[in-house]
């Protein structure tokens, strides 16, 4: 437990503060089967009313996953805080599976201690149970702890609630152009800022310990560069810029390297690039182009898009460089490939028919599936744990962002107020468990 | 070297003259183009103005790059969808460009790459560049110098019109030549 709360604290130290919510979530399609879980709205035993919802955050998490079907408010037939006070059997009729309930109380000052308790209803027993400091700022990032613990406690899985996504906003304001790279949580609350520029921003890509981000930005006129910046400190550093493309950054599982994407020699090319040293290293040759690299999770390969064969498609290669081979043969675009976290499938890309659509290809059957159905989907990520998949697609004239659970039975889709959003990318786990 | 550039300058002030009588005009189907996108970072020509400047081709200057009646007033080069080829009639267009450039060694240019919004964003880096590349080799066989040219993509980041449909994508399929300095 002590452990627990070492980690949660470390990591919410430098959590920006609570601020308007800018994404909003909109379930477009949702899963028969989910499973029904009801969230009790947790008591405040003395009364100050904490400023967040937590059971609300908790619920509206379970429900985002497309696993769960959380009870409305309205319809809980008890408002229990305790287990004493709990009638299993009165659940049980309501045909609820498991209960949450809890509580957030007011301890020394400005902060809060939070319990919850996760009960089995149908055998009447408690399934575990927390209790977690939290400062007022920290209650969200907590309630999304305790949400991803009640997932795996009930999936078998790790939940990816308490992570982040990164992504790009465009907007025009008085004619000019503006860039925005973002930082949200993964219910799009707590946007923030990391950088604004007149120039395109583009790629974000995470560090494998979610605290930096490897983006390109074209600031410099007339060049683009590939940056790093620490999230915490907004301290960033230009990592390349050649004549030609500086682009398409990936780390290695490691941290220890990039593939990128050069057209320093000519041609654009995939390069890895040593960050201890800059040294640079040549993977791919030839007359296409060859780029979008992907690490494998295990670090020993890494996919890509190419044309060599006359249409974009993607291949794999080993991470030293050498023979390529083709990896996907259905449609005549596939692109922008992204590893599941167990690198046993692909999300990428997929075009047939003048539609471009978001496919899951898996990598031993090479079946692809089709997950989304926009007509200008793009920029695929997977959550850490696999089970969603966030990418960018248009509405209205407007790009947003949606999510599809990998399975492709679950839908949702994120809007902004204004501007256009872009490229998003899901941050890795961003505690030890 | 100097020779060459020469032998570029004759032929393509040769290919030119040569379009300007066959009356296929780049020249004249590029400002039809410009009216329609309204914004591509360059001087506005009318078809009328330019259909007139037809036979001023043999006295191709630097001027001739601000001079709207001059088909160099012209920046914009497009392509076909997935392709990073010049299209046969754009390359007398090129070569005049070249032509200039060759002449005006001082002079410097930025070949700009573009894309459509379609398919993914690093992939459209690629062809931009690829795009820009196809430009840049051209104008080298003409005895352009490396020094003077710098290639950039730019891929679906900066349309020239914003829109989602074919008409839109085919302006933003493009090579835009940024004069740096003259």
């Amino acid at each position: 437990m002590k452990t627990i709360w070492i980690t949660l604290l470390g990591v919410c130290l430098y959590l920006p503060g609570w601020l308007q919510a800018a994404l909003t979530i909109e379930i477009t399609q949702g899963v028969e089967g989910a499973v029904p879980i009801a969230v009790v709205p947790f008591a405040a035993p003395n009364g100050r009313q904490p400023p967040q919802d937590v059971a609300g955050i908790i619920a509206a998490d379970l429900a985002r996953s497309g696993r769960f079907a959380p009870v409305p408010e309205q319809n809980l037939i008890a408002q229990p805080v305790d287990t004493s006070q709990v009638r299993f059997q009165d659940w049980r009729t309501l045909g609820v599976e498991n209960l949450v309930i809890g509580s957030v109380e007011t301890v020394a000052g400005n902060e809060y201690r939070i319990q919850f308790r996760l009960l089995d209803v149908l055998r009447g027993r408690q399934i575990t149970g927390y209790s977690m400091p939290a400062k007022p700022e920290q209650l969200r990032y907590v309630a999304h702890r305790i949400s991803d613990i009640i997932y795996e406690k009930l999936t078998g899985e790790p939940g990816a609630f308490a992570t982040h996504i990164a992504y790009v906003i465009s907007d025009s304001k008085n004619g000019n152009k503006e860039y925005q790279l973002q930082l949200a949580d993964s219910d799009g609350y707590n946007p923030k800022t990391l950088l604004t520029s007149r120039q395109p921003l583009m790629s974000p890509a995470w560090s494998p310990d979610g605290r930096q981000l490897a983006y390109v930005s074209f600031e410099k006129k007339g060049r683009a560069a590939i940056f790093v910046q620490a999230i915490h400190t907004g301290k960033r550093e230009e990592i390349v810029s050649f004549a030609g493309i500086n682009g398409a950054p990936s780390w290695s599982p490691d941290g220890r390297s990039m593939a990128i994407t050069l057209s320093r020699d000519g041609n654009p090319e995939i390069y890895s690039l040593r960050l201890s040293d800059k040294k640079l290293k040549r993977l791919t040759t030839g007359s296409a182009i060859d780029t979008e690299p992907v690490w494998s999770p295990d670090g020993r390969s890494i996919v890509f898009t190419s044309d060599r064969g006359g249409s974009p498609q993607l291949y794999r290669m080993p991470s030293q460089g050498g023979r390529a081979q083709r990896i996907t043969f259905e449609g005549n675009y596939n692109a922008s490939a992204d590893f599941s976290a167990d690198g046993k499938s692909l999300t990428l890309v997929h075009g047939q028919d003048g539609r471009y659509q978001i496919a899951a290809l898996d990598l031993d059957s090479r079946l692809l599936r089709v997950l989304s159905d926009g007509r200008l989907d793009e920029s695929p990520s997977f959550a850490p744990n696999g089970s969603m998949i966030i990418y960018a697609t248009e509405t209205g004239h407007r790009g947003v962002l949606a999510a599809v659970s990998s399975d492709g039975r679950f839908h949702q889709q994120f809007s902004l107020s204004e501007g256009n959003v872009r490229e998003p990318v899901w941050s890795p786990f961003l505690t030890r468990k | 070297m100097r020779f060459i550039q020469a032998v570029a300058i004759v032929l393509s002030i040769g290919w030119l003259a040569a379009c300007s009588s066959t009356g296929d005009k780049k020249s004249g189907d590029a400002a039809v183009v410009e009216d329609r996108s309204g914004d591509a970072g360059m001087d506005a020509a009318s078809a009328d103005a330019t259909a007139t400047a037809v036979g001023g081709y043999s006295d191709l200057t630097i001027d001739s790059l601000t001079d709207p009646s001059s088909p160099v007033s012209q920046r914009v080069i497009y392509f076909e969808f997935d392709s990073s080829e010049v299209a046969e009639q754009d390359r007398e267009f090129v070569a005049a460009h070249a032509a200039i450039l060759a002449a005006n060694p001082n002079l410097k240019v930025s070949i700009e790459g573009h894309g459509d919004e379609r398919g993914a964003r690093e992939y459209n880096i690629g062809l931009g560049e690829k795009r820009a590349q196809s430009v840049r080799r051209m104008m080298e066989f003409q005895g352009v110098l490396s020094s003077q040219m710098t290639t950039v993509s730019y891929g679906e980041e900066k349309p020239a019109v914003e829109g989602h449909d074919e008409s839109a994508w085919s302006m933003n399929r493009r090579v835009e030549l940024v004069y740096v300095a003259y």
